[in-house]
This record gives C-alpha cells, sequence and structure tokens, in this order.
C-alpha cells in the first residue's frame, strides 16, 4: 500500500485488456455485419447495416432522445419506489417473523406472475397510463431488493448480535448500527439486478399499452417503427434501450463499488 | 457518560492480593444449563470471581466452559441456579474467539461501539477509543478497516474494544485459539502486561494448560457430561511472568500439576 500503481488514463495497465477486447470484438462484429450486409444486398426492410442504423439514430435523434427520457423516468422512478419500498419492508421481516410468515409469500406470488400478463390488468384498472407503467416496472424490480436485504439483515454475525446484546444496545441502535451495514452488500447486489429488471418491466409495461402521443417511451417507438417498416429506426430504439441498461448497470456497480471497496471482500482489487 | 482514565484503580475491592470474602465481583451459585434437547451442559456450578482476579477457566471441549461464560455474560438463561453481582449494573466486556469486528467502520470506530451504545459523545469515545488502541499498541492503525489488519492485530482491537468501558469484569472466551503461536505467545504477554498495569477482574476460557498457568493467578479446572467444577487450583507465581518464568522449571511443575488435574478430571 506504499507504492502508488501506475495508472494509464486512471486505469491500471492490466484493466485495460478488459476495456480493450470486447471494444475489438463488437468492431469486428459490426464490420462483418455491414459487409455481410453489402454483399449478400440484404434488403434494409429485412436487416440493416449498422451504417444505416446510425443513420437512422442521428436524423431521428429528437424524438428518439424524447422517448429515451421517457423511459429512463418510469425506469428511475420505479427503482426508486422499489428501494425505498423494498427496504422498509425487508427491515419489517426482520423485526418480526409473523410479518415476513404473512406477507412474504405475497411478494413471491408477485415476483413469479410474468410482467406481460398483469401488464393488460394494471393498465385497464389505473387510469394514468405514466402511473400504470410506473407499478408494473416497479413491481418487477421489487422483488430482487426485499429478498437480498431480508436475506442481509438475517445473516448478520450472531456474535456481534450478542456483542450488542451485551452492551445494552436498543433494537433501533441494533437495526442501524449493525442489521442495516451488515446487509449493505446484499442489498447493492439486489439494486444491481433491480435497475436491469426496472429497465425491462417499463419496456413490457410501454409494449402492452400501446400508448403514442408526446409521452411514449422506447418501447413505443419500436412499435411505430415497425408498423411503418422503418427497421433501421426500429433497430436504433433497441440499440438507445440496451445503451439504458449497461449505463444503468455500470452506474449502479461503480456505485456498489464506491460504497463497499474499504470493507467487503466483493470490493477487493484482485491485486491485492 | 464520564469514563476516568485506566490508571486509576478500579472494581469494588482492593485490588492485588487475595482480596476478603465479599470481594466478588461475581458468585455463581448452583448454577446449571440444560438445553432445549435435553443436553446437560453444566450442572450445580458454584463460582466466585475475586475482584481484581484473573482465574481461567480450563477443560475439555464440551465440558460447558464457554456456556458458563455467556450465562456470566447474559447471553444465555439459566436453567437453575443463581448468579449474583455485588455491584449494581456491572459493566461487562466479552472478546470472543473471533476478533468479531464490524468490518464497515475503522478499528478506532469498532473500539468506541460500546461507548457509542451507551450514548457517550463522538469526540469522547473517539479520545477514549484511542488510548485503548494506544494501549494494546495499535496507535496508528486506528483509521484501518479490519481486512487491512492482521488476524493479531484484529484481536487487539477485540481487546481493546472490551477494555474501553473499564469493565468489572472481562470475559474472554479463547480469544486466542485461532491464531498462530507465535502472535499467541505475543498476545499473551501483552494481556499479562494490561492486567498488571490495571488490574481489571478476568475469566478466561482455554483448552490450553500452559496459557492458563501462564496468564491466571487461579485455574478453574471443569469436567464434561455434565459440565461442573473438577479442581481450583491457586498458580503461586513471581510477580514478573515473563520468557524467563515460562522456561523455568517452577512454571513446568505447575503444568504438571494443573495438567494431571485435567486429566482426573477427563478421568472421572
Amino acid at each position: 500500500m506504499s507504492k502508488r500503481p501506475i495508472r494509464i488514463l486512471g486505469l491500471a495497465p492490466e484493466a485495460w485488456p478488459r476495456l480493450l477486447m470486447p471494444l475489438m470484438m463488437g468492431m469486428l462484429l459490426l464490420g462483418a455485419w455491414e459487409f455481410a450486409v453489402r454483399h449478400f444486398g440484404v434488403p434494409p426492410y429485412v436487416l440493416p447495416g449498422p451504417l444505416s442504423i446510425g443513420d437512422a439514430l442521428v436524423t431521428n435523434w429528437p424524438s428518439l432522445a424524447a422517448a429515451l427520457m421517457v423511459t429512463l423516468r418510469i425506469t428511475v422512478l420505479a427503482l426508486l419506489v422499489a428501494v425505498t419500498a423494498g427496504v422498509v419492508l425487508a427491515v419489517l421481516f426482520s423485526q418480526s417473523k409473523w410479518v415476513e410468515m404473512t406477507f412474504l409469500p405475497y411478494a413471491v406470488i408477485l415476483q413469479v406472475t410474468p410482467i406481460v400478463a398483469i401488464a393488460p390488468l394494471i393498465i385497464i384498472w389505473v387510469d394514468n397510463v405514466q402511473a400504470a407503467l410506473l407499478i408494473c416496472a416497479w413491481i418487477v424490480a421489487f422483488f430482487p431488493i426485499v429478498s437480498n436485504t431480508t436475506i442481509g439483515l438475517n445473516s448478520t454475525d450472531r456474535n456481534l448480535v450478542d456483542l450488542f446484546r451485551l452492551y445494552g444496545a436498543t433494537r433501533w441502535q441494533t437495526l442501524v448500527h449493525l442489521r442495516l451495514p451488515a446487509a449493505m452488500p446484499f442489498f447493492l447486489a439486489g439494486l444491481r439486478i433491480s435497475g436491469g429488471l426496472a429497465l425491462i418491466g417499463a419496456i413490457v409495461a410501454e409494449f402492452v399499452a400501446g400508448a403514442g402521443g408526446a409521452s411514449s417511451g422506447l418501447a413505443y417507438r419500436i412499435l411505430e417503427a415497425g408498423y411503418q417498416l422503418q427497421i433501421p429506426r426500429m433497430f436504433a430504439a433497441l440499440a438507445l434501450i440496451s445503451l439504458a441498461g449497461v449505463v444503468i448497470f455500470l452506474a449502479l456497480s461503480l456505485l456498489s463499488h464506491l460504497i463497499l471497496r474499504r470493507w467487503h471482500e466483493s470490493a477487493l482489487s484482485p491485486d491485492r | 457518560m464520564p469514563h476516568p482514565p485506566l490508571t486509576e484503580t478500579q472494581g469494588p475491592g482492593p485490588a492485588g492480593t487475595m482480596p476478603p470474602a465479599g470481594g466478588a465481583v461475581v458468585s455463581l451459585r448452583d448454577v446449571t444449563k440444560r438445553y432445549p434437547n435435553g443436553t446437560l451442559a453444566v450442572e450445580g456450578l458454584d463460582l466466585d470471581i475475586a475482584a481484581g482476579s484473573f482465574v481461567s477457566l480450563l477443560g475439555p471441549s464440551g465440558c460447558g466452559k464457554s456456556t458458563v461464560l455467556r450465562m456470566m455474560a447474559g447471553l444465555a438463561p439459566l436453567t437453575a441456579g443463581h448468579i449474583a453481582w455485588p455491584q449494581a449494573a456491572p459493566r461487562l466486556g466479552f472478546v470472543f474467539q473471533e476478533p468479531t469486528l464490524m468490518p464497515w467502520q475503522t478499528a478506532l470506530d469498532n473500539v468506541a461501539l460500546p461507548l457509542k451504545l451507551s450514548g457517550m459523545a463522538r469526540a469522547g469515545r473517539h479520545r477514549r477509543a484511542r488510548e485503548m488502541l494506544a494501549l494494546v499498541g495499535l496507535a496508528e492503525a486506528a483509521g484501518r478497516y479490519p481486512r487491512e489488519l492482521s488476524g493479531g492485530m484484529k484481536m487487539r482491537v477485540s481487546i481493546a474494544r472490551a477494555l474501553a468501558t473499564e469493565p468489572d469484569l472481562l470475559l474472554l472466551d479463547e480469544p486466542f485459539a485461532a491464531l498462530d503461536e507465535i502472535t499467541r505467545f505475543r498476545l499473551n504477554n501483552d494481556l499479562l502486561r494490561l492486567w498488571e498495569a490495571h488490574r481489571f477482574s478476568a475469566v478466561f476460557v482455554t483448552h490450553s494448560v500452559f496459557e492458563s498457568v501462564y496468564l491466571s493467578q487461579r485455574v478453574v479446572v471443569m469436567a464434561a457430561g455434565p459440565g461442573r467444577l473438577f479442581a481450583d487450583l491457586p498458580i503461586e507465581a513471581p510477580a514478573a511472568r515473563d520468557e524467563a518464568f515460562r522456561t523455568s522449571p517452577h512454571y513446568a511443575a505447575l503444568c504438571r500439576t494443573v495438567s494431571e488435574a485435567l486429566a482426573g478430571g477427563m478421568a472421572a
């Protein structure tokens, strides 16, 4: 820990291949794709080449960017509500076996029921489309946070629990100073899963709702482009969804790393 | 809550040699523990711990010595008998076999934990925790996290935490059993130095004859099945316990006596 490691643009030299190899692979695949499309004369309404997709992305940027913002807004809101409700419920579970016994099965039912199957009902029941989308995304994102945080809260070191008892800690002190910090790695692992699921939930709900208009998200742009056989635009919207998912995952991974880097095994750099 | 520095004389009774009757920091009477599955872990145990004394509970595994310690700490209920504390609301310190540190807190905050739980203000508890870390030779490691510390250092932090509240009784449950022998010797010496300087009352659970003789003024040998008191041996030894004592014939003789008692307990 005395010598400062060498870094290139903030990354250790050994870390660069992890970044460059997949990037090169991606470039190679895109090149092969473009070549194949041109060489075999595949019409763009069957499979557009990467260049024409990029072109569609630039041409349709205003509408696509607006749609991206709509979808991201639903995703982030759903994730926030899922985190709040999930952590509160997990704390209640950890405080009382009775609450856990009573409510856990319903959380499981909510989780195992495919969102595509319940989304139409929710959209019928809830007048406000945005609210309906939010509920769908929330249902999908909610479970990993509840279940992971509950496991974390219950797997606190028994000796530390005893130590808190010995020093006469209140229930609240034990929760705040022991159980919640101990559950943090579990919660963060759940959060990373939920981030991706919230996006999937939002997209699925948008598909089912099929709502057009100014406040429509990326899924509707895909449907719309499909109806109009504008396949490059469809691919452009799809690429944006993937990109959004990757960015969400990276952001949550970074958050997790920043919180855990000082103390948790999962955040240890491999060279230590 | 003010915490006077450890250098002051502490404990209700006079520190040092055999305290008078009534100078016990804790008295166990007819203590019995039966587990829910029917196993009789401890039966009819009577034990007084004199204030300011260092007592080892020695016995084979399964003799209930850790259970006795947990009952004294209030972490396990008694099936029968009672434990009397002459002093109202006695302060306890507990050192587990594992360091049992919170990995998300620095060494300093781990040591300050008992003070934080008792409502002491941040500045005060940090000052006290720094003193305690200095006492166990870890002043430099205050800002480090447990995973940045070696096994021996973690155990020192654990001991510093147990001493932070200036306990009336320090309970140690095989604290050095998981450490390598060299580290173990070092920590034995450190614990002795701390005890000689501050004369806290301590109950030390171990299955090592050598460790119990080296550290204690009194070794209580327990027998298993059910756990009970088998022998109660005073360890008369020079004031200065060090490497010279560890290699002396006197030490060897004491170890033999205790060993024979332990063997007797296991045969009984």
